[in-house]
């Protein structure tokens, strides 16, 4: 210890070991940095440039347009269009409530939205999918998009995406096949169809968009970008473009369709329609009325809009009654009923039956429609002028052991899906003994299985519920001699200049056998009911240049007015296209659907018509 | 006397050659080597800073340490024992200057620490490390018969915390734990009876207590809640995700992501802006990212070096006085070196001290050198006087 400041100090110990003490903290501190430098630096240095890579590089998704969707002949029916969506960027959002609300707010006055609401999406799909960015609104203004970018001071976290959205040309022509397209759902993402797409994806939701999603879909693109700490983009590291989905090429023949659509408007507007080859079964023509105008949903559309379209006063446009409307049949499935009577031997073509106009069986009678008697007839003359009573006396005796009216019925593709190419098909109904009787065993009947039902069966009345493509399919078989055709509208795929990339095969057909002689007589039968005095459709018929095998159809409803039918097969003999027609409340076959579908043949054969053919005929 | 004028002339040239030659050459060459690597490092990691002023930080920096050089060979020349005399005029003066901050000062990241000067802002706070050092040393020798004194200890610790609460308060955490780490050396080197450190810490821990749990619980907030989350944050960054722990993630990516050699250009941390303060605080994790280990080592062995060099001046210093402000700059430079770097490696709390010499800044940067301009001024009196002893 020194005595006096100014005396030289010499070094005391006790000096001597309080400097050695610093000298001793600065080693062990020098110590504990240089090895820590050497765990960061050395030893994990590798991880810490990872971190560092992730921290400035970001994968910003390009999205991949789909697939266009065109017709036989290569016109687009379904197109894509660029729009312009508000989205927001979650991190980007501001981290106070009151702020965030702000944002809101704002944009709300901005896109006319509800700013509570609008929050309140977007917390529920981030809590479905984290780390996606939420849609605000579709298809917006450019104008609103670029007040939004000018202003990115007010909407931090929102920010403008390009979007390829659907476009449909042709407005309600074919509007119930194509189906929708919508961002992938946590559910479908866990499906394996939808390995390769990421949250917030788009794919096809229903219709030949779902069917054909795999192809339609594109492979998005991506850019890697480096960022800086603001995520301002600093420079472009790699680019993948996107590729386009690919184009698919449907059956169906736009002008048929669309006649076809126009047709079934100009009668009571709620009806369906099948057209389609009897050989491979690709599908021309496939359509409900009323229809919609898709465009609508690649819009935010309001539930009051969304519920009319399901809403009854107006038809459930919807609703897609050519391969969900189940129908009574009316006298057009007296082709099922022939060709199982034939088959089962009960009759040969030329058993003769009488028909004194009505029949009466356990105490019901059954009476033609119209009051009138045939008298004698076999069964091709009992087609031509569809006495009933011919075939009530078929459903009587096919009431029988193994039921075979039921088994060729089935057989035929009535109340089972016909396998087309679109997912809400929905089966319909084939009524037999044992449904009735558990129905009845339920308590939700009054009685259980009858003849009578067989009768009623037997000339498509009652409960059979059908509907045009399941009409359509059955008449083919007949037509092709035995094949049950899967109705198909995929062609093939190709790229985007319309070259062949993939031909998709045709499903394979079920193989029923029917003879020859069943065949002949059943198309025989039924060219007379379009051409031969007498025939039900011969009025609407007689002066069209394509020869056609034709059978009418009136199917009853209970305090409703009667449902019109046609299925026709063209030409005649060696069918190549089948036509079923229903209009909901058109009368008589030949009153409404007969004259529907010569217009429909009419396009599907370019024959030109000179004027509209009035419907009119026989009662079936 | 009989000297003629050109002898006077001659002799004094000799002597003014004599004195710049006791002046420690190391130390020298580790003041001017961090100020050289300050300067490199601030031109590369601020060029994107300042849009359309690529090099606004580097001549900045430049110019400060110019400045603070010439300083320093001034008071290397200049006989410290003076400052004694006038201790009670800088002890004045420093209160007096951060007194004026609170009425003066100017905001800057929602704390007030510098006076508006017209070519810089001015921070008194780090000129008080230095004047602090001075005084505090004086007041010290003023009591050398008393050193183990109890009293001796209460004043000297009264004379520091109130000006490093005053700091505390501007809020300047980082330069009021400075002032205290220069009055634990100061008493340390003094002499000061372990039993005093005893009671010293028990009381800090007291008042930790107090300040941490106690008072916030009782509805008085003495820190302000971002210092709270900076002493704690480093305790556990991974799950911490406030900004001190962003502070520490980067940080930590920076340095590790440098790897043995650095990364050079391809520094994205620094360069992209992911590394907050990265031309001040956080100077250390920019030599890491862009140097690697191969750069931080060297700059840790120039302090290394310094503070070698500083020990040995106090230990050589030809008075009490000399000995006890060496003491206490070494005590700053090696608290400053240690927390700022354990910061920047995550070993300990982020509490704004500078990297001395280092980081980007007037006041920190020429203090620096005036402190070790003292310390030269220590070493050459010390060679001076044994000089005059041979004779």
């Amino acid at each position: 210890v020194y005595l006096d400041n100014e005396r030289r100090p010499t070094l005391t110990p006790k000096l001597a070991f309080r400097v050695a003490v610093i000298g001793g903290v600065a080693l062990v501190m020098f110590s504990i940095i240089f090895f820590r430098l050497w765990y960061l630096q050395v030893l994990s240095g590798d991880n810490y440039v990872a971190a560092a890579r992730e921290n400035r590089v970001r994968e910003i998704k390009i999205e991949a347009p789909r697939g266009e969707i065109v017709d036989r002949h290569g016109v687009a029916l379904v197109e894509n269009r660029n729009s312009l969506s508000i989205k927001v960027t979650p991190d980007k959002l501001p981290a106070k409530r009151t702020d965030r609300e702000e944002v809101y707010r704002r944009l709300g006055k901005l896109l006319r939205l509800n700013p509570r609401k609008m929050e309140r999406r977007v917390e529920r799909e981030l809590k479905a999918l984290p780390y996606t960015k939420p849609t605000i609104k579709q298809d917006v203004n450019p104008n609103v998009v670029a007040f939004v970018l000018e202003r990115q001071d007010e909407f931090p976290g929102v920010e403008p995406e390009r979007e390829s959205l659907r476009e449909y040309p042709h407005g309600v022509i074919g509007a119930h096949l194509f189906g929708q397209v919508g961002e992938v759902s946590p559910q479908e993402l866990k499906d394996t169809r939808f390995s390769d797409v990421s949250a917030g994806d788009r794919v096809g939701k229903a219709g030949i968009e779902a069917e054909y999603d795999r192809f339609l879909r594109g492979r998005n693109g991506a850019a890697r970008v480096e960022v800086d700490a603001l995520g301002n983009l600093t420079k472009t590291l790699r680019r993948v473009q996107p590729v386009q989905g690919k184009q698919l090429r449907l059956s169906l023949d736009l002008n048929v369709q669309r006649v076809a659509q126009q047709a079934l408007a100009g009668g009571t507007g709620r009806g369906a329609f099948a057209v389609m080859n009897v050989q491979n079964g690709e599908v021309v023509a496939l359509g409900s009325q009323p229809s919609f105008d898709p465009n609508i949903f690649t819009k935010p559309i309001s539930q009051k809009r969304l519920d009319a379209l399901s809403s009854e006063a107006l038809g459930k446009p919807l609703f897609d009654r050519a391969i969900q409307g189940g129908y009574p049949t009316g006298s057009t499935f007296k082709l099922i009923t022939a060709t199982a009577a034939l088959q089962s031997g009960l009759i040969t073509p030329s058993t003769p039956l009488s028909d004194p106009g009505s029949l009466t069986v356990g105490g019901v009678t059954f009476e033609n429609a119209g009051h009138v008697a045939h008298g004698v007839l076999s069964l091709i003359p009992a087609l031509t002028v569809s006495s009933d009573v011919f075939f009530y006396q078929l459903g009587r005796d096919l009431n029988a052991k193994g039921m075979p009216l039921q088994l060729w019925a089935h057989r035929l593709g009535i109340g089972r899906k016909t396998g087309i190419d679109l997912p809400a098909e929905s089966p319909g109904l084939l009524p037999n003994p044992r449904w009735r009787d558990d129905l009845f065993k339920k308590k939700l009947t009054d009685r259980p299985w009858s003849v009578g039902d067989n009768i009623n069966l037997s000339v498509g009345q009652g409960d059979l519920q059908a509907d045009p493509l399941q009409m359509a399919v059955a008449y083919a078989t007949i037509a092709n001699g035995g094949r049950v055709l899967r109705p198909r509208l995929g062609l093939r795929i190709e790229d985007a200049t319309g070259r062949a990339l993939q031909e998709l095969d045709a499903p394979t057909a079920r193989r029923v056998k029917i003879a020859p002689e069943t065949r002949n007589a059943i198309l025989e039968g039924l060219h007379g009911a379009a051409s031969a005095p007498g025939g039900t459709s011969t009025p609407v018929f007689q002066d069209f240049p394509i020869p056609i095998a034709g059978k009418t159809g009136t199917a009853e409803h209970v305090g409703k007015a009667d449902q019109s039918w046609y299925v026709a097969l063209a030409p005649y003999p060696n069918p190549r296209y089948v036509v079923a027609v229903t209009d909901e409340a058109g009368g008589f076959g030949a009153d409404t659907a007969a004259p529907m579908a010569r217009r429909i043949l009419a396009a599907l054969f370019d024959v030109k018509e000179t004027g509209l053919v009035q419907g009119g005929g026989a009662p079936d | 006397m009989h000297a003629s004028a050109a002898t006077a002339v001659k002799d004094f040239n000799d002597e003014s050659r004599a004195r710049l030659f006791r002046i420690d050459p190391l130390m020298l060459l580790a003041t001017v080597g961090l100020v050289a690597a300050s300067v490199y490092i601030l031109g590369s990691a601020t060029q994107d800073d300042i849009p359309g002023d690529p090099n606004y930080f580097l001549y900045r920096q430049a110019a400060y340490a110019g400045v603070g050089l010439v300083l320093m060979l001034l008071i290397s020349h200049f006989d410290y024992s003076r400052l004694r005399e006038w201790k009670l005029g800088i002890y004045t003066f420093l209160m007096g200057s951060i007194l004026l901050v609170y009425g003066l000062g100017v905001s800057a990241r929602g704390s007030k620490r510098a006076i508006a000067l017209p070519f810089f802002s001015f921070q008194p706070s780090e000129l008080g490390k230095v004047l602090l050092v001075v005084s505090l040393a004086a007041f010290m020798v003023d009591r050398i018969r008393r050193l183990t004194d109890r009293e001796t200890t209460s004043r000297m610790v009264l004379l520091a915390v109130i000006p490093a609460m005053l700091v505390i308060g501007q809020p300047d955490l980082g330069s009021g734990l400075v002032y205290l780490a220069i009055l634990v050396a100061i008493l340390f080197i003094a002499g000061t009876p372990w039993t005093h450190f005893v009671a010293l810490t028990g009381l800090a821990a007291a008042a930790i207590v107090v300040v941490l749990i106690a008072a916030p619980a009782a509805g008085v907030e003495v820190l302000k809640p971002y210092q709270k989350d900076r002493l704690t944050a480093f305790l556990s960054p991974g799950e911490n995700q406030g900004k001190e722990a962003y502070q520490i993630n980067q940080s930590l990516t920076a340095i590790g992501s440098g790897g043995k050699t650095g990364r050079g250009d391809e520094a994205t941390q620094t360069k992209l802006d992911f590394l907050p303060e990265h031309h001040t605080d956080f100077v250390f994790s920019v030599v890491g990212e862009e140097f690697g280990f191969v750069g931080a080592a060297l700059v840790l062995s120039l302090f290394a070096l310094l503070i070698w060099r500083a020990l040995r001046t106090l230990t050589i210093a030809k008075n009490f006085y000399g000995a006890l402000v060496a003491g206490g700059i070494t005590a700053m430079l090696m608290f400053q070196v240690f927390v700022n770097v354990g910061m920047t490696i995550g070993i300990m709390p982020i509490t704004g001290i500078p990297l001395p010499l280092v980081s980007y800044g007037g006041s920190s940067v020429i203090t620096t050198l005036m402190a070790i301009g003292l310390l030269q001024s220590i070493h050459a009196q010390a060679r001076e006087t044994a000089a005059v002893k041979r004779l």
